[in-house]
């Protein structure tokens, strides 16, 4: 071969590289968003997604390529989840997939996850299950991720909330469970007989609902009948209905637990304010500092929406920096090098310190509990905004009832 | 006391039942017309109520007349732009035309459901109660809005009872339902008659959609179920009888309010429904219907 030709080969070699290189650098780095856009915590992955994706890709993007997302409506349909996560991985080359708020939907996902090797991060939903099937087969399913708190967890911070407010504050001493009947909530429900009792709160009943229910008249007759101090709820695919009749039929027992509809400013309007003073469970609340990145990412979400983001917001956008944070350091786009990367995840966010749980753990790869990390807030409406109660370190009001709930006597 | 918490609460299901029913089973009766998007209108009717008496915050009073409104557009609009057309299609055999209305009508229905369900999101609302507030009712704690919700219940179908037996017009529509034919034959016009029905529909849609968004909530999601509901009263108390109908509609609430008592609101449903197949089985015409 003649020293000319060989030059020549060399040169073609590596511009053809330099080509690569600059091409994938223009290349958009594609991130699947599979929710449920008709539902206010489905819609918050969304646009919580959209916010961090805009000012990441201002930022000069992950590794100097920009952000696409793809999201897409699975309308609470599994078939349609599936098939959306389906394209999302083959066809758009997505190189991991975040949001699901329904956790039937998300259990329906997580084999295709691991059948497909693809990074999938959960941020609404809530069920035990879905980190207790990492857990199950570790090797096999490590590309899950449970970026929100399992129900569990957010059993722990009802009851310790429920412990420094209800029980410390106005003596209260008795609860009636009040759930919805869906995957989530059975280890809610579970959490919430262990905790609560050692909270302070004796459970006098545990009532489930169909979440199509209409008429909670029946079921509030019951709760009455008990005279329990407080009704601890578990509730996310219902809400309005329930609040509404509570409020006018003036039922005179206080509302808390988790009413995950509430935490959304719009659910004010929604419910023609019948939900003053019910007390919800939430990640943070209007005007409460958890870390120095809170408040900069409610502000411009409230800036960019109009609306203060629900709990799957934050999550959301905590999801897609730590998958910035990830891919950046594994220096690769490959499943395996960012889920091991993923996995090592240290960083301060909108909701807490964010870390996963290891493999040993029975929740495998779900948002670490506790005072440092993440435990969420309990807000309260009052007087049509959202105060936060609890942690008391960063409580702005205390909690006040409607003039219809009946307080015990020492309070 | 339980008794008596089952009678009012059966009471007020049962009369919206009814309220939400009527339409339904009074535009088939007249037009022959299965509107499977009964449930869109109701809705409708709900959501514009909600968004101008709350979002807007123009007060519930002004809602209930926006959502009133409303109501009727979506009526008309049904008729003229979905059910007419297929009547008068030449292309579409006669012996065909009550399948392809309700097709139509089941997609038309569909069509409300999205575009309400992109234009307010399909997480539910309630729609402002006229009055707030309860009374006690022997001990019974009862939210004031229900009772005036029954109370113009009643009045609505008083109306309607007034105007079909003691109006030309609603003799007209009597006749309509009877025998269209001999309608035609005397010199009536049919589609004159047809719009009326369809107008006082879209009232009847309006006002039961205003009531029951403020007793049970309302959005995109609940269309399939409200109509589901009205089709299964309609059937129960039989096809076009406004009588059977109001009985079905006690009977179904009543048999649900005691379900959700005395064994337990998860059931509800189910009850009424065993008792729709037991009387298709042995009376398939319905309660007290004549086809």
């Amino acid at each position: 071969m003649s020293k000319k030709l060989c030059t020549a080969l060399l040169a073609s070699a590596a511009s053809l590289v330099v080509a690569t290189a600059v091409a994938q650098a223009a290349t958009p780095l594609v991130i699947g968003i599979t929710t449920e856009l008709g539902t206010i915590p489905g819609k918050a992955i969304a646009n919580g997604a959209t916010l961090a994706a805009d000012q990441i890709n201002a930022s000069g993007g992950v590794d100097g390529r920009q952000i696409k997302l793809i999201i897409e409506d699975d309308h609470l349909s599994t078939t349609d989840a599936i098939r959306s996560f389906q394209r999302m991985v083959k066809q758009d080359h997505a190189v991991a997939v975040v949001g699901t708020f329904v956790s039937e939907v998300a259990l329906a996902l997580e084999p295709w996850a691991a059948r497909l090797h693809e990074p999938y991060m959960i941020t609404g939903a809530a069920a035990n299950e879905l980190s207790e099937y990492v857990h199950a087969d570790y090797k096999a399913r490590q590309y899950i991720f449970h970026a929100y708190l399992p129900a569990a967890d957010l059993a722990r911070a009802v009851c310790d909330a429920s412990k420094q407010t209800l029980v410390d504050q106005f003596h209260m001493t008795t609860a009636v469970v009040m759930s919805e009947d869906a995957a989530w909530t059975k280890p809610l429900d579970a959490g919430y007989d262990k905790c609560l009792p050692t909270a302070g709160l004796k459970v006098l009943d545990n009532i489930r609902f169909a979440p199509n229910t209409t008429d909670f008249t029946p079921i509030y007759q019951k709760i009455e009948a008990l005279h329990p101090n407080v009704i601890i709820d578990g509730w996310a695919h219902v809400g309005v209905q329930p609040t509404v009749q509570w409020a006018e039929q003036k039922v005179p027992i206080a509302m808390a637990g988790i009413n995950a509809q509430s935490g959304s400013s719009v659910f004010w309007k929604a419910t023609n304010g019948a939900t003053e003073g019910v007390i919800t469970g939430n990640t943070s609340a209007p005007g409460v500092a958890i870390t120095p990145k809170t408040l900069p990412f409610t502000d411009a979400y409230q800036k960019k929406f109009g609306i203060s983001p629900a709990y799957s917001a934050y999550s959301t956008f905590d999801a897609i920096y730590a998958l910035k944070d990830a891919i950046e350091r594994a220096k690769s786009t490959k499943p395996l090098p960012i889920v091991d990367q993923l996995a090592k995840t240290d960083m301060v966010g909108t909701q807490g310190q964010i870390a996963f749980e290891g493999p040993s753990d029975k929740f495998t790869h779900a948002l670490k509990y506790g005072p440092k990390y993440v435990t969420g807030v309990a807000v309260q409406w009052q007087k049509g905004e959202q105060k936060c109660i609890w942690p008391l370190n960063l409580a702005n009001a205390k909690p006040a009832f409607p003039s219809f709930v009946k307080l015990p006597a020492k309070s | 006391m339980l008794a008596l918490q089952i009678l009012i609460d059966g009471f007020a299901i049962s009369t919206l039942y009814a309220l939400g029913a009527l339409g339904f089973t009074l535009i088939f009766g007249v037009s022959g017309v299965l509107n499977l998007a009964h449930g869109g209108l109701l809705v409708v009717a709900a959501m514009i109520a909600w968004y101008v008496g709350t979002s807007l915050g123009h007060g519930a009073y002004w809602g209930a007349l926006a959502g009133l409104g409303a109501a009727i557009v979506a009526s008309l609009l049904t008729y003229g732009g979905v059910v007419r057309p297929i009547e008068r299609s030449r292309a579409i055999p006669p012996r065909e035309r009550e399948l392809f209305v309700l097709t139509a009508t089941l997609l038309w229905g569909v069509m409300i459901q999205e575009a309400l369900a992109y234009a307010f999101t399909n997480s539910p609302v309630t729609v402002k109660p006229l009055i707030a507030g309860t009374i006690n009712i022997l001990g019974v704690r009862t939210p004031i809005n229900e009772l005036l919700i029954a109370i113009i219940a009643w009045a609505v179908m008083g109306c309607l009872w007034l105007l079909v037996n003691r109006t030309k017009i609603g003799k007209r529509l009597l006749a309509a339902s009877i025998n269209p034919r001999a309608l035609t034959l005397l010199g009536f016009e049919l589609g004159t008659i047809y719009l009326v029905v369809w107008l006082i529909y879209g009232v009847l849609a309006g006002i039961a959609g205003v009531l029951l968004g403020s007793f049970l909530g309302t959005g995109s999601d609940y269309i399939p179920d409200l109509t589901g509901s009205a089709f299964t009263i309609v059937v129960l108390g039989g096809l076009g009888s406004v009588s059977g109908t109001l009985m079905a509609a006690y009977v179904v609430g009543y048999i649900e309010t005691l379900t959700a008592y005395l064994i337990s609101p998860s059931l509800r449903d189910v009850p009424a429904l065993i008792l729709l197949i037991i009387v298709l089985y042995v009376r398939p015409q319905g309660l007290l219907g004549r086809r």
